[in-house]
C-alpha cells in the first residue's frame, strides 16, 4: 500500500527492470556455465544437458504465451516442436553438402520456425474463432496426428530431386547414390549436430525479447484484454481472432525453434510417444503451471529445474521416478496452495526487509 | 516517447550483451573445445587413477529402458549383463582385473539415452553394452564415436546402430532378419504366395518388412497382401487377415512382437483361416503370453537366435542361473546381453587391454580384437564379427511343436 504514491513513469521502469532481470538471469547463467566449463569442472552429464535445458526453456516461454497471456489451453505443443524438428532436419540433411554449417543451422532455425508457424495458423484459423476450450481439444489431436503423419512419410533425395512415398523406402525408387532422408517410423538419422549451448542461449534471449516486448506492447494489451474480458474487448473494436491467431502463431513458431534445437542435438530423430506425444505436451504445461501462468521468467526457471531434476536423481536408481513425482506434487503445493501462499506472504524476504527499513 | 526510448534502450542493451557474448565465445570457441578435450583426458586419467588405487577394475556401462514401454527388454538386458558380469567376477575377472558394472535407464528415449551415456562417462565407463533399442543406440553412437569409446549393442537392430567403427552388435540387423526370412522361406519352398502383417509405426517391424519385400522377388516369393497396423490400433487384425485370406496367401509373415502375434493367431482361428505363420525373433515369448491358448501356436515358425528351452548345456545353465537369480525365464534380449559381455571379455583378452589404459586406447585395441575373436554364445555357435560391426552367425529357425520349440533345418 505504501508504494501507491509512485509515479507511472517509475512503474514503467519497474517492467523494464523486471525484463532486464529476466535477460540478466539468462546471461549470468550462460557466463557461469562458460566459466565452469573453462575451468574444467563441468561433468559430461551437465555438458550434455545444456542444450536440452535451452530447448525446454524455450518451450516453456512459448507455451506461457498461449496459456498465460492468450488464456487458451494448448495440449499439443510438442506437436509444433515435432514439426519444427522434422522440417529443419530435412532441410539440414538435404543442404548438408551445399551450405557451410553456420549458415545452414541459421536457415534451419528459420525453416523450422516458419513450418511450425504455418502449422499454428492452420490449427488456429478454425479453432480460435470459437469460444471455449476447443483449442485444447484440437491441439491435443494435432499433436497425435502430426506424430502419426511423420511416421508414414518416406522421403528420399538423389540427383533427380526429391522422392516421396507413404508406403516404404523401396517405393521411393532412389538411384544408386540416393539418400533416404525420412525413413517412416525409423525417422531421420544423421542430422548434423549443430545445436550448441551458445545457439540455445541466443534463441532463449530472442524468444524472451519477442515475448516480453509483445506482452508490454499495444498488441500484448489487446491480447490480454481478450483473455480477461472478451465482450469488453470486442466492444472497443478489438479484432479478437486476429490477436488470438497472432499470439498463437508466435507461440507455435517458438516451439518450432525449440524443435530445431532438439533435432540438431541428437543424431537419431524419431517421433515417439515419449518425445513428441501428449505426455511431453503435458510436461511442458507443467513447467508453465509450476513457474506461474503468465510468468515468463518463472516458467523458464521451472523448465530448467524440472529438466535437471530427473537426471540429478539418477543416483537413486529405480526410486527416482517416484521421488520426481513427489517433488512435483510438493512443488505444486508450495506454489499454489492458498495456505502456502499465505505463509509465504507472511514470511517473505521482501516483507522482512521492508520491516527492517521501517524500523 | 519516453516509453519507446526505454524499450529501445533495454532492447539495445540486451542485443549488445548478446552480441558481446557471441563475440567472446566465438573467439574462444576453439580454446574451449581444446580445453574440453583436455578435461576429458584429465577426467580419464583421474578415473583410471581411482581405478588403480581400488585394485584396477574395468568399468563396463549399460544403457537401456527399465521404465516405460520397452522396460521388459531393458530389464532383460540388464539382468543378462549382470549375470555374465557376476560370473566373470567369480571367475577372476578379465586379464586378471576385476570388472564393475553400472546400468542406466534411458526410458527408450534418445535424449535420455544421451544423458545416461554422459552419466556413465562421468562414472568412468571404459566399455559400453548398449543401448537396447535402435534409436537410442544411434543417438548414443554419435556421442561414443566422438569420444572413441567402445560400444557393443546387444539388441539394436537398425542398420545405423553400427554406423561408426567403434560400434558392434550381437543381434542380427533388420536387413539380415528380413532377407534371411525371405531366403529361408524361398530355399525351403515353404510357400510362394505370402501375406504380411506388420506394425508400420514400429522401427523393428517396418525395418524387417522393407527388407523382406526387397528380397522376396529374388526367392520366387509373391507378396499377395501387405497390410500394416500401428501402435494405436493393435488389437483387431481381422481386416488384415481377411485380406490375406482373400488374396490366397499360403503363408503369413509376421515380423511383429509376440503380444500382437498372439492376437493374430487367435483371430485367424476364429475366422477359420489356417495358413502357415512365420515370424522373426520378436515372436520369442509367444508361449509365455498369459491366457493364450498355446495350441494356437502349433506349427508357427520363427527365426530366433535363442530359445529358452533349447537342450544344449550352455543354454540350460544360463536359463537355470537366470531363473534362480531373477525369478523369470530369460528372453532373447537377455541372451544377447549375456553374449555381449562374453564377446567383450574375449576381445579384451585378445587385445590384452588393462584397466589403466584410457577409454580411447581400449577402444582402438578392441576394434581390431573384435574382428579376430570367435565365440560360442547362447545366440549362435562360432560367432565372428566383421570390421563394420555385424555379427556373422547362422540364423536358427524353430517350429513350435507340442508347446515347445523344435529346431528346423
Amino acid at each position: 500500500m505504501e508504494k501507491k504514491h509512485k509515479t507511472p513513469a517509475v512503474s514503467m521502469n519497474k517492467t523494464t527492470v523486471n525484463n532486464l532481470i529476466t535477460y540478466g538471469i539468462v546471461i549470468v547463467a550462460f557466463v557461469i556455465v562458460q566459466i565452469v566449463n573453462a575451468t574444467g569442472n563441468m561433468s559430461s552429464l551437465m555438458t550434455g544437458l545444456l542444450v536440452p535445458i535451452c530447448i525446454y526453456a524455450i518451450m516453456a516461454i512459448s507455451l506461457n504465451l498461449t496459456v498465460g497471456i492468450l488464456g487458451e489451453l494448448s495440449l499439443g505443443h510438442a506437436g509444433f516442436m515435432c514439426v519444427g524438428a522434422f522440417t529443419s532436419s530435412v532441410f539440414s540433411l538435404s543442404t548438408q553438402d551445399a551450405l557451410p554449417a553456420g549458415i545452414r543451422f541459421f536457415l534451419a532455425i528459420l525453416v523450422g520456425a516458419a513450418a511450425a508457424a504455418v502449422a499454428g495458423i492452420l490449427v488456429g484459423i478454425p479453432v480460435l474463432r470459437l469460444r471455449g476450450d476447443y483449442l485444447a481439444i484440437v491441439t491435443l489431436a494435432f499433436g497425435e496426428i502430426i506424430k502419426n503423419v511423420v511416421n508414414v512419410i518416406y522421403l528420399g533425395k538423389d540427383e533427380t530431386g526429391f522422392h516421396f512415398s507413404t508406403k516404404n523406402a523401396m517405393d521411393l525408387n532412389l538411384s544408386e547414390n540416393g539418400m533416404v532422408i525420412m525413413n517412416g517410423p525409423q525417422g531421420i538419422t544423421g542430422t548434423p549436430k549443430d545445436a550448441t549451448f551458445l545457439a540455445g542461449t541466443i534463441l532463449i534471449l530472442i524468444s524472451l525479447v519477442i515475448v516480453l516486448n509483445l506482452i508490454h506492447s499495444r498488441t500484448g494489451r489487446a491480447i490480454m484484454s481478450v483473455r480477461d474480458n472478451r465482450i469488453a474487448a470486442e466492444s472497443v473494436g478489438i479484432n479478437i481472432t486476429k490477436y488470438k491467431l497472432m499470439a498463437f502463431t508466435i507461440s507455435a513458431a517458438l516451439a518450432g525453434t525449440a524443435g530445431v534445437l532438439y533435432s540438431h542435438n541428437l543424431s537419431a530423430l524419431t517421433a515417439t510417444q515419449k518425445n513428441f506425444g501428449y505426455n511431453q505436451s503435458i510436461m511442458i504445461l507443467v513447467y508453465v503451471v509450476l513457474g506461474g501462468i503468465g510468468n515468463t521468467r518463472g516458467s523458464m526457471i521451472a523448465a530448467v529445474i524440472l529438466t535437471l531434476l530427473p537426471e540429478l536423481l539418477r543416483g537413486l536408481d529405480n526410486y527416482r521416478m517416484l521421488i520426481y513425482a513427489i517433488v512435483l506434487i510438493v512443488m505444486m503445493l508450495i506454489n499454489w496452495s492458498p495456505k502456502c501462499i499465505e505463509f509465504r506472504k507472511r514470511h517473505s524476504l521482501k516483507r522482512l526487509l521492508g520491516k527492517k527499513e521501517v524500523a | 516517447m519516453k516509453k519507446t526510448l526505454k524499450k529501445l534502450l533495454s532492447l539495445g542493451l540486451a542485443v549488445t550483451l548478446a552480441a558481446s557474448m557471441t563475440a567472446c565465445s566465438s573467439g574462444t570457441a576453439n580454446e574451449t573445445a581444446a580445453e574440453a578435450a583436455g578435461t576429458e583426458e584429465a577426467a580419464d586419467t583421474a578415473g583410471t587413477d581411482t581405478g588403480a588405487s581400488g585394485g584396477a577394475v574395468f568399468k563396463i556401462g549399460g544403457i537401456g529402458p527399465i521404465t516405460g514401454n520397452n522396460a521388459i527388454y531393458g530389464e532383460a538386458v540388464q539382468n543378462g549383463t549382470q549375470l555374465a558380469i557376476d560370473e566373470i567376477i567369480a571367475a577372476g575377472g578379465i586379464n586378471g582385473a576385476q570388472v564393475e558394472f553400472n546400468f542406466q535407464d534411458d526410458e527408450g528415449d534418445t535424449e535420455k539415452a544421451v544423458n545416461a551415456y554422459n552419466t556413465l562417462k562421468d562414472w568412468g565407463m571404459q566399455l559400453l553394452v548398449g543401448a537396447v533399442t535402435s534409436a537410442p543406440s544411434i543417438a548414443v553412437g554419435a556421442e561414443s564415436s566422438n569420444d572413441n569409446l567402445f560400444q557393443l549393442t546387444p539388441s539394436g537392430t537398425s542398420v545405423d546402430c553400427t554406423k561408426f567403427d567403434n560400434q558392434f552388435r550381437v543381434c542380427f540387423s533388420d536387413p539380415a532378419q528380413g532377407s534371411a526370412s525371405a531366403q529361408y522361406i524361398g530355399e525351403h519352398k515353404l510357400a510362394t504366395k505370402v501375406g504380411i502383417i506388420y506394425d508400420s509405426s514400429d522401427v523393428y517391424s517396418s525395418g524387417i518388412h522393407d527388407n523382406f519385400i526387397a528380397e522376396a522377388p529374388n526367392q520366387g516369393i509373391e507378396v499377395v497382401s501387405d497390410e500394416a497396423f500401428t501402435a494405436d490400433n493393435n488389437t483387431n487384425f481381422s481386416v488384415q487377415l481377411q485380406k490375406a485370406q482373400d488374396a490366397g496367401a499360403e503363408l503369413v509373415f509376421l515380423p511383429i512382437y509376440y503380444q500382437q502375434a498372439s492376437l493374430v493367431l487367435a483371430q485367424a482361428q476364429q475366422m477359420g483361416y489356417e495358413p502357415m505363420f512365420f515370424g522373426c525373433d520378436g515372436l520369442d515369448g509367444l508361449l509365455s503370453v498369459e491366457n493364450f491358448d498355446t495350441s494356437l501356436a502349433e506349427g508357427v515358425m520363427l527365426l530366433t537366435p535363442f530359445a529358452a528351452d533349447a537342450q544344449d548345456e550352455q543354454t540350460q545353465n544360463f536359463v537355470s542361473a537366470y531363473e534362480e537369480q531373477f525369478g523369470s525365464t530369460p528372453i532373447q534380449f537377455a541372451a544377447d546381453a549375456y553374449d555381449a559381455v562374453y564377446a567383450i571379455k574375449a576381445a579384451a583378452e585378445q587385445a590384452g587391454i588393462t584397466p589403466d589404459m584410457d577409454a580411447s586406447a581400449i577402444c582402438d585395441a578392441m576394434k581390431t580384437a573384435m574382428t579376430e575373436i570367435t565365440i560360442d554364445g547362447l545366440t549362435g555357435d562360432n560367432i565372428t564379427w566383421t570390421a563394420d560391426g555385424e555379427p556373422d552367425k547362422s540364423p536358427r529357425a524353430v517350429v513350435i511343436e507340442n508347446g515347445a520349440y523344435k529346431a528346423m533345418d
